[in-house]
């Protein structure tokens, strides 16, 4: 199980969690973008062996979402950082 | 007690010490290379010989042979999914199954034991109902029974109506079953490599030689290696390859674990499964249960997944099979599915000529490994999709043509 870093409450078990898949995906402007950039916007989700970052909303305990980096080979967690914060460098 | 045991486990042959030479350096040419020695890569290769008289293949695996989801899967055989262009890949996969054996000389242990699907809710078995009559209307054998009939089918599911999810319902179909995944994978190999094709282990492919939008061959450990044709069949590690030849996919990696018991008799001759309370149960040849449920719900390469998804689908177990109350635990693992938007595989072109891809097939993929490999071989041979599998176009997530299999994939495998 993982033991993941809210930012607001600290490390809990992962059964505390819901996962929200890849973090920072901007809305397309309706009125201008294409059926290849809604499907994009839609349907494409990096999927990287290594570090991702992602999103998490901790259900179970303040119900607030977050984002964090999290590598996808070792489970280990990166940095956190909240909605609409700036995006910490993709650790090494 | 040993002695009173009512046992009718089946021993399982010896087969030869080695199925098919091992080239261990690649050529520098080939016709075709296939970039996955899972069951669909090697079924892929074979039909490409068989079907299409190419056999100037190298198969290329980073690891050995069938060492992904192929040797990890629990093997669950059905054709009953919702939508037409489903029924029509998935059956023509089950007809296939039921002649490959005789077909390609080996054994598979395929046995259609039949697989049931239970509802335990109102829009459960609404659900269900649609999927029954849909099968029906395209003639997949598909029975719709009542509890008691589930219960004269497989005696140890508990049908009592005072339990926190009651089977209320259950679609069946009878052809459905099991087959031993390795033995596929093993008969697959030695079919082609006796038709001329190079099984390659330990070569990784890392990257592409891209000209002019079009594939010249790849980039390995062992050395570059040029084809015409390269088809990418690789499961879990899809976007990785995609990415390396420069495009994306809509696919996610996720943890899928399966786990089994100890031996036990055999007690449970069909396979039942159940999207609702997310667990299903069929008994191997040798006596194990084997059980399965869903994916751990984020991205991940690391081959395992967490504990509590498996504590959670062993509470579901024993509520609908209170006999295995006090089974023991033998071992439990994960592989790494290729999880897409709409529960349905992804076979084709790429944007990228004479590159192929086949993907997608997430938790259900090895019950379609003959039909995956029939219509990845037409599409690669001929440059244009079979009939088949031509609905399930890597374009379809711009033009909006989805298949939704969740329904009728979910947690059925
Ligand atoms: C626990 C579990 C239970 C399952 N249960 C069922 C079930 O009951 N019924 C069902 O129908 N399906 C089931 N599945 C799904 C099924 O196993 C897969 O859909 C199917 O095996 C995928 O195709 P494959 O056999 O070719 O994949 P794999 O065996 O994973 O083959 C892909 C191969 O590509 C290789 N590869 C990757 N990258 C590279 C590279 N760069 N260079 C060279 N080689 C590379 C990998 O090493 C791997 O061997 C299950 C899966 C799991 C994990
Ligand atoms: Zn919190």
């Amino acid at each position: 199980m993982l033991h993941i870093p809210c930012p607001y409450c600290g490390p809990r078990d992962e059964t505390e969690f819901h996962y929200g898949a890849g973090a920072n995906i901007f809305y397309p402007d309706p009125a201008i973008a294409t059926d290849e950039e809604w499907s994009k916007f839609v349907f494409i989700r990096e999927n990287p062996k290594g570090w991702h970052a992602e999103r998490w909303v901790h259900s179970a305990g303040c119900r607030r979402w977050f984002n964090v980096w999290r590598n996808t080979i070792t489970h280990e967690f990166g940095p956190t950082y909240k909605p609409f914060t700036e995006q910490p460098k993709r650790p090494v | 007690m040993a002695t009173t045991t009512r046992r009718r486990s089946v021993e399982l042959p010896e087969h030869p010490d080695f199925l098919w030479t091992a080239r261990v350096t690649p050529k520098k040419v080939y016709d075709v290379i296939i970039i996955g020695g899972g069951g669909h890569g090697l079924s892929t290769a074979y039909y490409l010989a068989k079907n299409h008289g190419i056999t100037n293949i190298a198969v290329l695996e980073k690891g050995w042979l069938a060492g992904g989801n192929m040797a990890r899967n629990t093997t669950v055989i059905r054709s009953n999914y919702l939508w037409d262009e489903s029924a029509g890949i998935y059956e023509h996969s089950l007809k296939l199954w039921e002649n490959l054996e005789e077909e390609v000389g080996y054994e598979m242990f395929f046995s259609q034991r039949g697989v049931m699907s239970l509802a335990h809710s109102v829009s459960d078995l609404r659900a269900k109902a649609r999927n029954y009559h849909a099968n029906k209307i395209n003639d997949i054998d598909s029975e719709w029974l009542t509890p008691e009939q589930v219960k004269e089918i497989a005696p140890i599911v508990n049908i009592n109506p005072d339990v926190r999810y009651p089977v209320l319902g259950a679609t069946y179909q009878p052809r459905g079953g099991i087959a031993k995944h390795d033995w596929v994978a093993w008969g697959y190999a030695k079919a082609a490599a006796d038709m001329g094709v190079d099984i390659i282990q330990g070569c990784e492919v890392t990257g592409f030689d891209i000209r002019d939008g079009k594939v010249h061959g790849v980039k390995t450990n062992l050395g570059p290696i040029a084809a015409q044709k390269v088809g990418m069949v690789a499961a879990g590690h899809s976007s990785v390859l995609a990415n390396l030849a420069g495009f994306d996919i809509p696919i996610q990696s996720r943890p899928l674990q399966a786990l089994v018991s100890e031996l036990l008799e055999q007690v449970h001759n069909t396979v039942i499964m159940s999207g609702m309370v997310h667990v299903y149960v069929s008994q191997a040849h040798k006596g194990e249960l084997v059980m399965g449920a869903g994916t751990d719900a984020f991205n991940s390469y690391a081959q395992r997944g967490g504990f509590h998804v498996i504590e959670h689908q062993l509470a579901a177990a024993i509520e609908l099979f209170p006999i295995f109350e006090r089974a023991h635990l033998l071992r439990t693992w994960g592989g790494i599915v290729d999880i897409s938007p709409d529960a349905s595989p992804i076979i084709g072109h790429t944007p990228v000529d004479n590159l192929f891809i086949n993907t997608g097939w997430g938790t259900g993929g090895f019950k379609a490994t003959p039909a995956s490999g029939w219509t990845m071989a037409h599409t690669i041979a001929t440059g244009e999709p079979h009939e088949l599998n031509a609905p399930f176009s890597l374009d379809r997530f711009i033009t909006g043509h989805l298949i939704d299999e969740h329904g009728a994939a979910g947690v059925a495998h």
